[in-house]
């Protein structure tokens, strides 16, 4: 079980809230001009982070307002609650810090230099 | 590779069992390989058995990160069933079923599948007019299918209360003879054993870190034990293929949550069926050891950790005991999470990827292991062409761009 702080009522059992899936994703200001595969990119597609994930929750059994929680998704440590409408920067102690997340540069290393390349084919 | 029969049975018994030799070899990875499939699990396994088998093509490495099996393939509730509603599903997981029917003959492995019967619970009208609709469309499609109303159902499943007191009373049934359970461990063993016997390598203990791509198109994978060229890859990573399409650059429709399942001591045999209920959310089975082994749905939040939170167990529990209250006492002996992978129709995703020559296999959520043999059927045959077969044809990545979705949620998505 999850203890979340919600930013107006305090810590809580996970019970009262509900997901609201990832945070930061904007609707498209111009939306008769989008493609297909832009529509999609919006409705379906999902970053899926393994490691420090953004993402909404609603305290539906108290304040019932949304907010925003960082938490690491493979040891559920909550790094960071904040309001919606604010993006944070996260302390970097948060993103380096479990054994787990070390590997993720070295990952993510790899997967820069991946989509560069698949341009070219593209 | 020894066969197994009645004969080798009684002449390894002279030997007091000691000599049976190893069911498949630990080899080093060699430098290239024509296909390099990512994951040991029964996606995995049954991929490269079916690529030697159907399509001859030997050259293959399944690498795994973990052990073999270890994953959602040891971690399911291991029901087997094909009574979608959509054509696409009835007919893909209908080839599924067929296989399953011989798989222990075709693999010379005793896979225990066991066709008990699977029973998904209505409990109002709604669920009745989808359930009956649902037994139609399997029917046109050539799965049996029927409807039992409550009295059939406690027939067929004495244990079960449908009172109709019941907060969710038992209004009736669709029941599919031919679903049921299988050893799931012996489904990965099992293709292990006949993939490595055809020249396949099996690598455990070798984590993909990064993929070789130029041009648009795949080149090998990086792991852990050195980097391997590959003409051809193919994900079968489950919860773990967002991580690994990311290295290629690709962005999936696909989230992983974890999925809870536990099992109790073991009792006397009191259910001989798979009971499903996607109202009050629980699927109930007995194992050959006597054990209750009971599932539902996931928790709500992305996440890795191969664990959930206990509400959602404590729901699960308290649904099982409104169905069977004889289960009262009966304690839970340990409970796990695999990370499933789901999608937003509750379909799976098996075919090409952007990059050339990288191929996908994901988003099977709560439900992959029913077609485990189907899935590697398929999936090798797309693998092999470069094309997918006819059956997995509906379920691409493009389908979320052209809007063609293969939307089992009403009829599939909540309880697999």
């Amino acid at each position: 079980m999850l203890y979340i702080k919600c930013p107006w009522c305090g810590e809580r059992d996970e019970t009262e809230y509900h997901y609201g899936g990832e945070a930061h994703i904007v609707r498209p200001e111009n939306p008769d001009e989008l493609t297909d595969a832009e529509w999609a990119e919006y409705v379906f597609m999902r970053t899926n982070t393994k490691g420090v994930h953004r993402e909404r929750w609603v305290h539906s059994d108290g304040c019932r307002r949304w907010f925003n929680v960082a938490r690491n998704t493979v040891t559920n440590e909550i790094v960071s609650v904040y309001k919606t409408g604010e993006k944070p920067d996260l302390p970097e102690a948060a993103t380096t810090k479990p054994a787990q997340v070390k590997k993720a540069p070295a990952k993510k290393a790899v997967a820069k230099k991946a989509p560069a390349k698949k341009k070219e084919g593209a | 590779m020894s066969r197994f029969s009645i004969f080798s049975l009684a002449r390894n018994a002279m030997s007091w069992h000691q000599n049976w030799p190893r069911q498949w070899r630990s080899p080093d990875p060699k430098p290239e390989y024509d296909v390099v499939i990512i994951g040991a699990g029964g996606h995995g396994l049954a991929t490269a058995y079916y690529l030697a088998k159907e399509h001859g093509i030997t050259n293959v490495a399944v690498i795994e990160k973990g052990w073999l099996g270890g994953g959602n393939t040891g971690r399911n509730t291991t029901i087997v069933r094909s009574n979608y509603l959509w054509d696409e599903s009835g007919l893909f997981y209908e080839n599924a079923m067929k296989l399953w029917e011989n798989l222990s003959q075709e693999l010379n492995y005793n896979v225990m599948f066991s066709q008990r019967g699977v029973m998904n619970l209505a409990h109002n009208l709604g669920d009745v007019r989808e359930s009956i609709r649902r037994v139609n469309a399997n029917n046109l499609n050539g799965i049996d299918a029927e409807w039992l109303n409550a009295e059939q159902v406690k027939e067929f499943c004495p244990i079960i209360n449908i009172s109709k007191d019941s907060r969710y009373p038992v209004m009736g049934a669709t029941l599919q003879r031919r679903g049921g359970t299988a050893r799931h461990d012996a489904v990965a063993w099992g293709y292990a054993r006949g993939a490595d016997d055809m020249g396949v390598d099996v690598i455990q203990n070798c984590e993909v870190q990064g993929l070789m791509i130029g041009n648009g198109t795949v080149k090998g994978v990086r792991t852990s034990l050195g980097d391997i060229k590959a003409k051809k890859v193919a994900m079968a990573c489950a919860g773990h293929t967002s991580v690994v399409a990311d290295m290629a650059g690709i962005r999936l429709p696909i989230e992983s949550h974890p999925l809870q399942a536990l099992v109790s001591e073991p009792m006397k045999p009191v259910i001989d069926c798979v009971v499903m209920s996607n109202a009050v959310h629980v699927y109930v089975s007995q194992s050959d050891k006597g054990e209750l082994v009971m599932g539902a749905g996931i928790d709500a939040y992305v996440g890795y950790s191969q664990r959930g939170s206990l509400h959602v167990i404590e729901d699960q529990l308290a649904s099982a005991m409104e169905l069977f209250p004889l289960f009262s006492r009966t304690r839970m002996m340990r409970s796990w999470g695999g990370i499933v992978d789901t999608c937003p129709d509750a379909s799976p995703i098996v075919g090409k990827t952007p990059v050339k020559n990288l191929y996908v296999n994901a988003g099977w959520g709560t439900g992959g292991f029913k077609a485990t043999p189907g899935a590697g059927w398929c999936y090798a045959h797309t693998i092999a062409k470069d094309e997918p077969h006819d059956l997995n044809a509906p379920f691409s990545i493009d389908r979320f761009i052209t809007g063609a979705l293969v939307d089992e949620h009403g009829a599939a998505g909540v309880a697999h």
